[in-house]
């Protein structure tokens, strides 16, 4: 065991990749003499040389295409796209062909390509650099989503992806890269198909997944404070959501909150409280609450920005509303 | 062969000619027969017929080896026959069959042939160049001598994803073959309305990979500049781009009123048919008889029919098999 | 002979309108050759033949618009194989639909409206054989809570089971839970009344001296019809009090108290009660009382009743003032018959007389009505064979 950060983990996990598997190779803006945006790649230019850390051009929609083809011929690439906010110039590879060129073929062909972006707001970057759009990627059937929430996943489910033979898109939220905690640093790939409680309770489910998976136990820990015990549930795996481990907790607390960071219309809280009602509609007590972004831009200043995200004041009054 | 060749004996030029003219052929009476299966309502959703532009993938294949990849476009019936995938198989596609290349899940757009390294078919213009240099870029790393030959378009010029992959092609000396088939209109906008400079080689020279223009109705002109050019990707000289000046006899799609150009200019590139200029020159050339030609275009006509009695008579896939493929879980 | 067809010439074309023949009959045609002009949605288009031949006929006039695949004109053909016909291709048969998610369970008829209950407590009320119509909601709107149901359950009205552990502890802490409950929230008014039953127990004689043994009435059944038959004089008495309000019953369920022989009463429902004709209410109460003692009441009996009829027997007392089951409104009481002296025009007479006695509700009725009930409970006594 040993404490490591959040990046450290990732990258850790990349190192591991790159000397055990020489189909594996990194590529992205600024991975290689820069390091990595955040840090994430810091060093592994030196170790393992531009053949297999490999800075690209400002071109998403060429080098994640690029991914895909060097995936279809057998190579193993990890994508870096900077942010989920330049990821949308190359939505057109990631939809019209890493999530379908399987299916359209008639199953001939494999793309074991792993894309990785950072997500998320919370650090006054303004609106073009705040975006949560892990909810589109979940909408897409062929990929696979992913969003580890602590340190050991970030090393876990890295690992777990690049073993994938589908394209797995894995969403680091951007505060969390220096968060740290132990870990068993011999660990090898994380489950990559459940959700995970990582707080018991019993008066009310608490939903999230990515940066707020930590403000859903802040809020679980002042509520447990007041004698409401809540239930925490890091998703984990966006797409294919595990709604089993949800709807256990949920019959048995009879009352959820999904906590998504992501604007409220149309986001992945909203395919999840319509899967709570299909799923456990008559173990419900309440309807589903959800605490979810502002329909608004992210604004730059920080009173604002923080007035638009989900706090964990908000998720505690939210819960204490559903008792009164 | 040799009993229904009265012209003469084995000759390594002429077999080459009536290879070429077959495979011309193929894809003319091919396309033909699509466009009648089509308004009889066989093959639905979009057709983009190859019809004038045969000499391009029947001369630039010549240049390829099995080993070689192919990206195509959704105009891409004629690269799929001229790799020699099955002509049944593509019908079938078009037909929607799970007897089709694709299983019927991809359509005429969308024809895939892993096992001949035949990668599609894509319906977003300037789409597939992404992939073929992610596909040169793993041959690269494991050192394959091997091409990725990049058909598209003069339309796919204006996209972004063409510049990205041309520079990036360049600045990792991908094994990129970048075949351009400039028939002079992106669905119905001429080259000049959309195009600051409409001269291709000067687009590749700013990205200093070395182009040529070639005459896209000569299949010679085509296989000559190919060989030559593919030879140049394979010995790791870097990216290459063919600008074959060709253009197509019948409309972007079946849906196409042609009304963005007059048929005088339609007309006039008749005149130079690739398969009647070629029939022609092989006849000045003795390298062809009546007799040879009557021969190609029976086995020709047999070939059609056989294609299109094997997707008539292909299953439609069960629709309990809707999932399958979605992931590597979701298969069978 | 082949034909022409309207074709399709774009991915959502139905129907194309023929504009122009570029052919006349007669003429020579070769596959390839333009025969028509065609307008589709889009634009008009030029369309070839596929098969060579001489143009017969032509079947539709410039102008004329039809479906794909409607025939245009005749073609004599020359060799050659005829053009597909112009149907869609045979799609597979439709595949069964995906399963559908099982029907919701039947859920209780709504009393009146709609009642806002969640769905959890919805389920744990029938769970727990809580009867909804009697539970107050504690949550947004009044809608009602597990807490809600949990708190009934517990001071359940008469919901008993058939259970055999520990079922008498059980259902006397249920009497006891329904009566404190009772005395707590319902406001009882008593009205008395004495009823003349001689003209009621003579013609009971003469009717029971007809009938065999075992299809004898007992006078009880004759005092069910008839303060059953009442209600329909004052309506009010037999509704149902469902959280803030009245909520009338079409149907005249009476519960009937049978007190049972370790002790301990229920009050089970005969269904329709003054549809029944008296030797069907005998025989109706026979199982019930039967049913009652060896503890196999079904639960539906038991939260059925509008309305409760308690009477002492003739071992009883002279009159008795019960409490009301809620959320039923009202309870109608009878002492023993006894012989009491009665004046009639004046002249001193023994006759067997029985008190009722009426506990009603006061957020629903008042003294003027409860004496109406009574007026009319008193006149159906009198008309014994009417019943």
């Amino acid at each position: 065991m040993t404490t490591m950060t959040y990046r450290e983990a990732l990258r850790s996990a990349l190192r591991d990749a790159l000397r055990t598997d020489e189909r594996t190779f990194l590529m992205g803006e600024d991975v290689g003499r820069y390091g990595g945006a955040f840090a994430v790649s810091h060093g592994l230019l030196e170790e393992f040389g531009p053949d297999r850390v490999r800075d690209t051009p400002l071109s998403e929609s060429a080098f994640v295409g690029a991914g895909i083809g060097a995936a279809i011929n057998g190579m193993r690439p990890i994508v870096e796209v900077m942010t989920v906010n330049f990821s949308m110039l190359a939505m057109d590879q990631v939809l019209n062909n890493a999530a379908t060129l399987r299916y359209m073929s008639g199953g001939q062909l494999n793309i074991p390509l792993v894309v990785r972006m950072a997500t998320g707001g919370g650090r006054q970057l303004g609106a073009q650099h705040s975006h949560s759009l892990e909810g589109w990627y979940a909408h897409i059937p062929g990929i696979v989503v992913l969003s580890p929430a602590t340190v050991t996943d970030a090393r876990g489910m890295l690992l777990a992806a690049l073993q994938h033979p589908d394209p797995v898109f894995l969403f680091e939220h951007a505060t969390l890269y220096a968060t740290e905690d132990d870990i068993d640093e011999q660990a090898g790939p994380a489950d990559i198909s459940h959700a995970a409680v990582c707080r018991e309770g019993q008066h009310v489910t608490l939903i999230a997944y990515g940066g707020s998976v930590r403000k859903a136990l802040g809020a679980a820990e002042e509520l447990a404070q007041q004698g409401t015990h809540a239930e925490v549930i890091d998703l984990r795996v966006l797409r294919p959501l595990d709604m089993e481990t949800v709807l256990a907790s949920v019959r048995k607390t009879h009352r959820a909150v999904v906590v998504d960071e992501a604007w409220r219309t149309g986001s992945l809280s909203a395919e999840i409280s319509a899967r709570i009602m299909e799923g456990c509609f008559d173990a419900l007590d309440w309807p589903v609450e959800r605490v979810c972004g502002a329909e608004v831009p992210a604004p730059y200043a920080k009173h604002m920005e923080d007035a638009s995200l989900p706090q964990v004041p908000e998720i505690v009054e939210t819960v204490q509303e559903m008792f009164v | 062969m040799s009993e229904s060749t009265p012209s003469g004996g084995v000759h390594p030029e002429r077999e080459h000619a009536l290879l070429l003219l077959r495979g011309m052929l193929l894809i003319r009476r091919f396309e033909e027969k699509a466009a009648e299966l089509y308004q009889a309502g066989k093959i639905r959703g979009f057709l983009h017929l190859y019809i004038g532009q045969e000499a391009v993938a029947v001369g630039a294949m010549q240049a390829l080896t099995p080993d070689d990849a192919i990206v195509a476009t959704y105009r891409d019936h004629g690269h799929a026959l001229a790799r020699g995938v099955p002509a049944g198989a593509v019908m079938a596609e078009m037909y929607g069959k799970a007897n089709g290349c694709s299983r019927g899940r991809g359509g005429s757009m969308h024809l895939f042939d892993a096992s001949r390294r035949f990668f599609g078919g894509y319906a977003i213009v300037g789409g597939g160049l992404p992939i073929a240099v992610g596909l040169a870029l793993a041959d690269k790393m494991r050192s394959d001598a091997r091409v990725t030959a990049c058909f598209f378009g003069e339309g796919a010029v204006a996209e972004g994803e063409f510049h990205e992959c041309m520079n990036l092609a360049r600045l990792w000396d991908l094994p990129v073959l970048f075949l351009c088939e400039n028939n002079r209109y992106a669905m119905g906008t001429a080259i000049e309305r959309s195009e600051s400079v409409t001269d291709l080689r000067t687009k590749a020279a700013a990205y200093a990979i070395r182009a040529e223009t070639i005459d896209g109705m000569d299949v010679t002109a085509v296989e000559a500049a190919t060989r030559g050019a593919a030879e140049a990707v394979r010995s790791g000289g870097g990216p290459r781009l063919l600008e074959f000046e060709t253009y197509r006899f019948r409309g972007h799609s079946m849906a196409d009123p042609e009304l963005y150009r007059p048929k005088e200019e339609v007309a006039r590139w008749k005149e130079h048919d690739p398969i009647a200029g070629f029939i022609k020159r092989q006849r000045d050339a003795d390298r062809l008889s009546d007799a040879d030609l009557k021969v190609i275009q029976q086995a020709v006509d047999l070939e059609i029919a056989e294609a299109v009695a094997f997707a008539e008579a292909g299953a439609w896939e069960p629709l309990e098999d809707l999932t399958n493929f979605v992931t590597s879980e979701s298969s069978r | 002979m082949a034909e022409f067809l309207m074709p399709i010439l774009g991915a959502d074309m139905t129907a194309g309108t023929l504009v122009a023949w570029r052919k006349q009959p007669g003429d020579r045609v070769e596959r390839g050759d333009i025969i028509a002009e065609v307008e589709s949605d889009k634009a008009d288009v030029e369309v070839e033949i596929f098969v060579t031949g001489v143009l017969d006929r032509i079947l539709v006039e410039p102008g004329t618009k039809v479906p794909v695949g409607t025939p245009l004109a005749i073609i004599r053909e020359e060799g050659g194989a005829a053009p597909p016909a112009a149907t869609a291709a045979a799609l597979p048969a439709a595949a069964p639909a995906p399963p559908r998610r099982p029907a919701p369970a039947a859920r209780p008829a709504a009393e009146g409206g709609r009642l806002r209950i969640s769905p959890s407590a919805r389920q744990l009320a029938q769970q727990l054989g809580v009867d909804l119509s009697g539970v107050t909601g504690s949550g947004p709107d009044g809608r009602i809570m597990r807490r809600d149901i949990e708190e009934a359950a517990a001071s359940t009205a008469g919901a008993l089971p058939p259970v055999e552990l520990d079922r008498q502890t059980r259902m006397r802490q249920a009497i006891a839970a329904a009566m404190a409950r009772s005395a707590r929230e319902i406001p009882h008014f008593h009205l008395t009344t004495t009823i003349d039953m001689s003209r009621a127990m003579a013609w009971l004689s003469a009717e029971n001296a007809r009938r065999p043994v075992t299809e004898r009435l007992l006078y009880g059944a004759v005092l069910l019809k008839a303060m059953a038959l009442a209600l329909r004089d004052v309506p009010e008495l037999n509704a149902t009090w469902s959280g803030e309000r009245v909520v009338p019953n079409p149907a005249i369920h009476v519960g009937v108290a049978i007190s049972l022989r370790q002790g301990g009463l229920v009050a089970p429902a005969i269904h329709d009660t003054d549809r029944q004709s008296l030797t069907e209410l005998m025989e109706k109460f026979r199982d019930v009382a039967q049913r009652a003692r060896a503890g196999s009441l079904r639960s539906s009996e038991m939260s059925d009743p509008t309305i409760t009829m308690t009477s002492l027997g003739e071992t009883g007392a002279e009159s008795v003032f019960g409490l009301i089951y809620p959320p039923q409104v009202a309870l109608v009481g009878f002492g023993r018959v006894a012989e009491r002296a009665v004046s009639i025009g004046g002249q001193i007479v023994s006759h067997p007389v029985v008190t009722a006695t009426l506990s009603a509700d006061h957020r629903v009725a008042d003294g003027h009505r409860g004496s109406v009930y009574l007026a009319a409970l008193e006149r159906l006594l009198q008309e014994p064979s009417q019943l």
